[in-house]
């Protein structure tokens, strides 16, 4: 079954989709799932384990569940400092 | 742990770390260079996930506290356009001796480097911009591989 799913983009990501946030009906179990699902709107060909998620304003893991009408946040590789 | 968009004041902020305890005090400041991987950088723009990365932050600082007998620690990241020169991390540690202050200091940079949701987009004198792709965060990301220090 479908979830509404709200994603937000950060940086490259962003510039990419063209939209910072957006909300999507997607067939998926982990925040994994969500990424794998979006990959021609952020264009990342990063592997997951380059980039980080965070579900709800809390960082997540990729095998986090997503659940109806979470905020997923996927961000590209960090570089801080 | 704090994020702001103006002139990181590294004497204002070691004031908020000092206690009579203290015989040592470390910081560590970032500052915009004028190069990166052979191309000349103008200037950098950092966007921070503020949210995530107070909480971040502060977990970090929370994790040094806990493995280094440490006075008082403290981070602030800039977010906006930097030009060369400015100080866009201060890190600071006061300890009663200096090897914690020190070791303290090198754990809380290198983590925020790497767990922070903090981008950087480079502005090149030939007129290019790009995201920076941090490789050693990538590396870091990865548990097979180990990054010295």
């Amino acid at each position: 079954m479908n979830k509404n799913i709200t994603v937000r983009y950060f940086a490259g990501f962003r510039e990419h989709a063209g939209v910072g946030e957006e909300t999507v009906s997607l067939r998926a179990a982990t925040a994994g799932d969500v990424y794998e699902l979006l990959k021609d709107r952020h264009g990342s060909q990063e592997p997951l384990g380059h980039c980080k998620v965070a579900i709800n304003d809390e960082m997540a893991d990729w095998s986090t569940p997503v659940n109806d009408g979470d905020t997923v946040l996927l961000f590209p590789p960090v570089a801080g400092g | 742990m704090r994020i702001i968009n103006s002139a990181i004041e590294p004497d204002k902020l070691r004031q908020s770390l000092t206690a009579d305890a203290a015989g040592a005090y470390v910081a560590f400041e970032g500052w915009i260079r004028n190069e990166n991987e052979g191309q000349g950088v103008l200037r950098l723009e950092y966007e921070v996930y503020a949210p995530l990365a107070v909480k971040e932050g502060a977990k970090i600082i929370a994790e040094a506290r806990e493995k280094y007998p440490i006075l008082n620690a403290a981070c602030v990241h800039r977010e906006g356009l930097l030009e060369l020169g400015e100080c866009a991390v201060w890190v600071g540690v006061t300890s009663v001796h200096r090897d914690e202050a020190f070791a303290a200091c090198r754990f809380i940079i290198d983590e925020v480097k790497v767990r922070l949701p903090v981008w950087k987009k480079e502005y090149y004198v030939n007129g290019d911009s790009g995201w920076v792709n941090c490789e050693r965060c990538a590396m870091h990301a990865q548990p097979e591989r180990k990054v010295a220090g």
